[in-house]
């Protein structure tokens, strides 16, 4: 037993922090936030050209094939930075879906784009309100025309393509639904931007009319395509998380430090001190899951569904707990848009919801765990 | 990243799978898999006697304090061999319970300090339970604040003479060995005058009286000392080191305390999944899965802090403050798991009788036991000092009787 990252990937992380902490300073995710760009495209750049974006792809399409222990690292060091760009919808979602999924020419046509920052791809799956459900799916897919709209769609309005999840039967069954690949310059979609608590990343409404469509992967197997996809991307997302979660909690300790009141710092006084251990512990806990959910994605274990609906919701509450008590420890300056505080507490918070929010992860934990049981 | 056993790990791990199979108390296995935190009890037997003899038992094969040196009456074992081991064991792992301070802080201390023909002569019978040791550390002055103890220890020839009262004393009424710490110069600031010591507990002069906790039952006692005589031979450390000497102890009982903490989580989860209420089980409750979900999260985050932590051992670092975490997240959460327990059996949940009660009581007497879990070991605002000072680097509490002698330091009825 090894329950760590190597040597090598841990060099990797320090990689990816020192780029990241060069080219994307806080001060580059105002940029986005601000809504003076849609995303920081020189990053996107920056991240294909250092072969993050590929992290996990094979080398046969153009990525660095080294694997999902890597990306992980990668993750958390996108969410520490929160980097403005839309690095889990087009690797945590679209490019497993089409390495999952894809034919072979559309692996070949899309992961060599995607490895070199030349695609941005998405997933188009909820429709309104509502957790991920076949049910919850009506755009409808007939003779390879999609009809319906999608929203929010992350990513949706810079997105080249789209996995799209349609409705194709009327059973009442999983198997009512099929994935479709839709390139977005396409005839018949249309895309606009959507006001988001998180504005350093995007949020769309896709409606398609008479669009054509090409499938992904076996027609009325999207459901259970998309629940592996939704699985692998917990896991990643939750490194993005644990990654927030620990910058807010330094960043509340480092204030804590600094600032003085009553003439001594706070992060004397027992109440703060209390504050910051027990943000200290759920990113603890968080990121011990995440450990476990990353072996279970890199080796494709059979315990890969329960290891991420843990890895998803401890790192969503820890996320969500070390950025609001970012904001507590920092006082009236934290309530301020000037600090940075309110773009961890906006991450979290939408970072919490964009692949089902708690209530679906802790359903989905406990049905897996009690098939596990019943073994 | 990987959870597979290595060659050897694997040869070690049939090998003690075989032997347990051969040779554990398998009679009992039931009882001890249905105990739970204030409630181990074993039908028709005595649970110390049966402890006793499984640990002696393990001992005689090599099988005790596995990772202590062979001359000491380990194993010379690797933590993940340790590890193993207690995955092995399973539930018989549950009658290693009043060995726990013996061999997880009080043997720490005596092979950091003691001398060699001493080590000798006292380890092999802690490791193999033949005799069980205490720790005789809390005051009823001094709880969170160890070193405000006043018991004091003076010289006389070659011997010191010890008086004054422990409190908290887990197991002293069963122990035969104790490790004690005492002020040895009260004119000195308090971390400074302090001096550890171990005794026979049958020295004359102690005597032990069982404190009646709040849920009914006694694992503690106050330990009085009038005048008891221990040989200069038997001071581990330096005379005014012992606060040094306490911290190991200290260090070890986090590693300890921390690494099969009770979480109260898969007794709640396979009672939820039997138990009926009005709509069905009340497992496909969407409040109860909530719950459910949040304390699955962190319990497995505590077993996989715990699997870091031995990975990051097995390397060679120490064991650091973090282990905090284990004590301070399981205390609360048995606390709170057990409340809620009750809850979902509505107004029965009131009964506490094993015949009367949802699964025979357990919860009840989860409930009464668990506000101590959140004080022994260390108190859950402790637990979050340490974590704030030594693990996020946050100052210190303003101390006002830190560099005070000891014997003017105020305290109730000495202004």
């Amino acid at each position: 037993m090894n329950f760590d990252f190597s040597d090598d990937q841990k060099q990797l992380r320090d990689e990816a922090r020192k780029y990241l902490a060069e080219k994307c300073p806080p001060k580059a995710v105002r940029t986005v936030l601000d809504g003076k760009e849609a995303y920081d495209r020189e990053l996107w750049k920056g991240l294909a050209e250092m072969g993050f974006l590929g992290v996990a792809i094979p080398e046969k399409f153009g990525g660095a094939g080294a694997g999902h222990l890597e990306l992980c690292v990668v993750a958390e060091e996108m969410g520490r930075a929160l980097a403005p760009v839309p690095f889990s919808s087009t690797v945590y979602l679209a490019a497993e879906a089409v390495l999952l999924a894809g034919s072979e020419s559309q692996q070949q046509k899309w992961l060599p784009l995607i490895a070199s920052g030349g695609a941005i791809g998405t997933l188009a799956l909820f429709e309104g309100n509502g957790n991920p459900s076949p049910q919850a799916i009506k755009l409808s897919a007939s003779g390879g025309s999609l009809n319906g709209v999608k929203k929010p769609v992350p990513d949706g309005a810079i997105a080249d393509f789209a996995i799209v999840a349609a409705r194709t039967g009327s059973s009442g069954r999983e198997t009512d639904v099929s994935l479709f690949l839709v390139d977005m310059k396409a005839d018949g979609v249309e895309a606009k931007t959507l006001t988001n608590v998180d504005p350093s990343r995007g949020q769309a409404e896709l409606t398609f009319k008479n669009c054509k469509a090409e499938p992904l992967g076996p027609a009325n197997e999207g459901w259970s395509i998309l629940s592996q996809v939704l699985d692998r991307a917990a896991v990643l997302m939750a490194f993005e998380q644990v990654g927030g979660a620990d910058r807010a909690l330094e960043m509340g300790r480092d204030y804590a430090l600094d600032r003085i009141a009553f003439g001594r710092p706070i992060g004397s006084f027992q109440a703060v001190k209390h504050m910051l251990a027990d943000m200290y512990v759920s990113a603890t806990l968080a990121r011990s899951n995440c450990y476990y959910g990353a072996w279970a994605l890199s080796t494709n274990a059979s315990e890969l569904p329960e290891a991420a609906a843990s890895a998803r919701i401890s790192a969503t509450q820890a996320f969500q707990h070390c950025a609001k008590n970012n904001i507590q420890v920092h006082g009236g300056m934290g309530f301020t848009w000037e600090f940075d505080c309110h773009m961890y507490y906006r991450r979290a918070n939408a970072t919490a919801l964009t692949l089902g929010s708690l209530s679906y992860w802790e359903d989905a934990l406990i049905d897996r765990m009690r098939k596990r049981n019943a073994a | 990243m990987n959870f597979d056993d290595t060659p050897q790990e694997a040869a070690f791990r049939s090998e003690a799978r075989a032997w347990i199979a051969a040779n554990a108390p398998k009679q009992y296995e039931e009882d001890l898999r249905k105990s739970s935190l204030g409630r181990t009890q074993l039908k028709g037997a005595n649970i110390l006697e049966v402890a006793k003899a499984w640990q002696k038992k393990k001992a005689d094969a090599g099988w005790a304090c596995l990772h202590w040196p062979k001359e000491y009456g380990g194993r010379g074992a690797t933590p993940i061999e340790r590890v193993i081991w207690q995955q092995e064991e399973g539930a018989f792992g549950k009658l290693s319970g009043m060995f726990i301070i013996g061999h997880g802080m009080c043997g720490p201390t005596m092979m950091a300090f003691a001398g060699e023909d001493q080590k000798r002569k006292y380890l092999p019978p802690l490791a193999s339970g033949e005799k069980i040791w205490c720790q005789l550390f809390s005051e009823p002055a001094g709880g969170s604040d160890v070193a405000g103890l006043r018991t004091r220890a003076e010289k006389k020839g070659d011997d010191w003479i010890i008086n004054g009262q422990k409190i908290w004393t887990s197991g002293a009424h069963y122990s035969d060995y104790g490790i004690l710490l005492t002020r040895t110069d009260p004119n000195v600031a308090k971390h400074k005058g302090l001096t550890m010591f171990f005794l026979d507990m049958k020295s004359p002069g102690v005597e032990i009286k069982p404190i009646k906790q709040a849920n009914g039952q006694s694992d503690f006692n106050e330990v009085y000392f009038t005048d008891v005589r221990i040989p200069d031979a038997q001071r581990l450390g330096e005379v005014n080191d012992g606060w040094n000497v306490s911290l190991t102890t200290l260090m070890n009982e986090r590693m300890s305390i921390g690494a099969g903490v009770a979480t109260g989580f898969p007794e709640l989860f396979e009672f939820c999944s039997n138990l009926m209420l009005e709509d069905g089980p009340a497992i496909d409750d969407r409040g109860v899965r909530s719950k459910l979900a949040n304390w699955a999260v962190k319990a497995s985050g505590l077993k996989y802090t715990s699997m870091r932590a031995i990975s990051a051992l097995s390397k060679g670092e120490r064991p650091g403050p973090e282990n905090s975490i284990g004590k301070l997240v399981a205390g609360s959460m048995v606390q709170d798991v057990a409340a809620y327990a009750l809850d979902l059996q509505g107004a029965a949940g009131v009964l506490s009788g094993p015949e009367d009660a949802e699964a025979a009581g357990k919860f009840q007497a989860m409930l009464l036991r668990a506000p101590g879990t959140r004080v022994e070991g260390g108190t859950d605002e402790i637990m979050r000092n340490i974590i704030a000072e030594r693990v996020l680097g946050l100052p210190g509490d303003i101390r006002v009787d830190k560099d005070v002698p000891f014997n003017r330091i105020p305290t109730k009825g000495r202004e």
